[in-house]
């Protein structure tokens, strides 16, 4: 039995609100409440929630830039809050991150080069002549010329910064990327590209993704499994494929009908959720879902359902399954 | 009879300091739009979708111009108003409705006296009868409360509500023409589809005609029933949306429709090689040839012009219009 490369238990992460300096709080954000999953070594995780919902956060806490309020994170089997500093070090080279925005997250007065180098001589001690060699090859592994290396952000485009964010995360060799909405700030026919180089990439080195978008499409087309956020809670979590074929929580019928048909006679169970998302600051009752569900029954208002499992695999939190 | 706004042979194009760069943002582009109709315009970032918008409501940057080229609407040409005619009709007959809402809405002024302008200057309501009219726009467009929401300020509301207010304001001068560029790119999916619908109603209701920019073929295909693909400044094709979808003929058109994910299905996406070009710096022929994959000698030297598409739409390509080519669903 292969153990998985993370394994995440009941993360919970609250945010205090409101209260000026010594000031009482007025009440806690629960941006992460309570969610566990699992990524293989070699697979994608796909999240999909709208924005709120807590798909972010999530990714800090998986990047130890949070720390979490409760809950595990256990990395190749340790759990990464016991971790030494130099372990924990280590754990930052393996785990990295691609963000939305190639604009903002280059550095415009760094050369592409030293903008892909600086992981790697941060982590490891590498000879200029290691460095360069590195740099190369990764520019070639994202389909960029090596002389790109002299080359400025600003020189590329966003399609072309996309991949060296993409080569600047696997520099020092990580095991899981955390990639957070890579493609939605791309134009379309650059998303495709940027979506196949991710998977050449994981054919080739065997990476792990934990894939953030709120793209549904995209999400199931990238990853093996899918787990769907609503308000700090997973609500499904299923292989993405079966998903697609029967999506079970109401939330994700809801998110199926709202994605976008791929031809103008795509049939659509016509699912249109009233109201908006509810304030994080002060979630429904019983499961956060209910003022917006279709299917809402007396218990719902009462009772949190809980994420079980209904079939092999596949892990529904609603009571219309249990 | 005519159509309700004819585009003919639009030419903006921007010039850069003493004319030494010349961008051709928008470069011959003609369509028409009829009453109750949704025309849709597709295409990449900088292909010249928002300028085409822009020089309908001849709100164009002042480094930007006219070259040549009519816009008529209900037979009156745009392109000859002075900007206090067109002050008239903007808002009046024709209006906007723009990706970023935050943006389009003063913070300093409450949601009532927003979208009370239009129709206090265009249709001269006043008092009772006013606030009576800007109930009714935000009633329409779904806003829980009316009556309170009034007197709210855009901060208080929240990203889905400022787009339909956005919408209330759109609808306030009753225009024959809105012009939605990528309203919905900053909403999340489900309320995309709640907004979607609701300008899907409100054009039933009102028989408004919408013209759509966006980059999303999804939205095209829920939305529209005429579509228009833009690259480089020009409509490379042209076509009813089940013709766009099911018989397109550019192989730009079918490029895109290939790189887009489908649900459920993991085929390897199709990625256009190459980049968009610098609209200062076009490749010489057909704009696409650097990045098609059926190109022929001919793309390198002349530009296609337009083939009529027997009566349902157009396309510019040198590739010869059969049954076999458009193999298509």
């Amino acid at each position: 039995m292969d153990r998985p490369l993370l394994d995440v238990r009941d993360l919970q992460k609250h945010f205090p609100v409101g209260g000026a300096l010594f000031g009482k709080t007025r009440g806690v954000v629960k941006a992460v409440d309570g969610i566990s999953f699992t990524i293989k070594s070699g697979e994608t995780l796909g999240l999909v929630g709208e924005s709120g919902c807590g798909k972010t956060t999530t990714s800090k806490l998986v990047l130890a830039a949070e720390e979490p309020t409760a809950g595990t994170i256990e990395f190749e089997g340790r759990n990464i809050a016991e971790l030494s500093r130099a372990d924990l070090q280590d754990y930052r080279r393996k785990v990295q991150v691609v963000f939305q925005d190639p604009y903002s997250s280059l550095s415009p007065r760094m050369r592409v080069g030293d903008i892909i180098a600086e992981p790697m001589k941060a982590h490891e001690a590498l000879s200029s002549a290691e460095v360069r060699a590195r740099v190369t090859e990764l520019l070639e592994l994202v389909g960029l010329r090596p002389d790109a290396a002299r080359l400025f952000p600003h020189e590329f485009s966003g399609g072309q910064r996309q991949r060296l964010a993409i080569a600047r995360a696997l520099s020092t060799k990580a095991r899981l990327v955390v990639l957070d909405e890579p493609v939605s700030a791309l134009d379309v026919s650059i998303r495709a590209h940027i979506i196949t180089l991710l998977e050449d990439i994981q054919a080739r080195l065997g990476v792990s993704y934990l894939f953030i978008a709120h793209d549904l499409a995209a999400v199931a087309h990238v990853s093996q499994q899918t787990a769907v956020m609503y308000l700090g809670k997973l609500v499904e979590v299923a292989d993405s494929l079966e998903l697609c074929a029967s999506p079970l929580h109401p939330y994700t019928k809801a998110l199926f009908a709202a994605s976008l048909p791929s031809h103008p006679d795509e049939p659509r169970e016509e699912i249109v959720l009233s109201g908006e998302v509810p304030s994080a600051l002060n979630p429904p009752r019983g499961c956060s879902f209910h003022p917006r569900c279709p299917f809402v029954m007396p218990r719902c208002s009462e009772q949190a359902p809980g994420l079980s499992e209904v079939s092999p695999g596949r892990r529904v939190a609603c009571h219309l399954y249990n | 009879m005519a159509p309700l706004l004819r585009v003919s042979d639009l030419r903006t194009y921007y010039f850069g300091f003493r004319g030494t760069r010349v961008v051709k943002a928008v470069d011959g582009v003609s369509f028409s739009v009829e009453a109750g109709e949704t025309f849709g315009l597709v295409g990449e970032s900088g292909c010249g979708k928002t300028t085409t918008c822009h020089s309908i409501v001849r709100l164009l940057a002042p480094s930007a111009r006219i070259v040549s080229g009519s816009i008529e609407l209900e037979g009156e040409d745009l392109v000859k108003k002075s900007q206090a005619e067109m002050r008239r009709i903007r808002g009046r007959r024709i209006a906007s409705i723009l990706q970023d809402p935050m943006a389009s809405l003063d913070p300093l002024f409450s949601i009532y006296d927003q979208v009370a302008e239009p129709a206090y200057y265009h249709q001269a309501l006043r008092g009772q009868t006013l606030r009576q009219r800007v109930k009714e726009l935000l009633a329409a467009v779904r806003i829980p409360s009316p009556e309170r929401r009034m007197k709210d300020f855009p901060h208080q509301l929240s990203g889905g509500m400022r787009q339909r207010v956005v919408g209330a304001i759109a609808q306030a001068g009753s225009p024959r023409i809105i012009i939605a560029d990528e309203p919905t790119t900053n909403l999340d999916v489900t309320i995309q589809l709640q907004y979607l619908n609701l300008l899907k109603e409100l054009q039933r209701a009102t028989s408004v005609a919408l013209i759509f920019v966006t980059h999303n073929l999804g939205i095209v295909a829920k939305m529209c029933d005429k579509v228009a693909v833009m690259y480089a400044g020009k409509i490379v094709e042209m076509q009813s949306v089940r013709g766009l979808f099911y018989r397109s003929r550019h192989p730009y058109t079918k490029a895109l429709l290939d790189s887009i994910p489908k649900l459920g299905v993991k085929e390897r996406l199709y990625g256009i090689p190459g980049q968009p070009p610098d609209l200062s710096a076009l490749p010489a022929g057909c704009s696409f040839h650097p990045r098609c994959q059926q190109v022929m000698d001919r793309c390198r030297i002349e530009e296609p012009w337009q083939h009529d598409l027997n009566g349902d739409g157009n396309v510019r390509c040198w590739l010869p219009i059969d049954e076999e080519t458009a193999g298509r669903g």
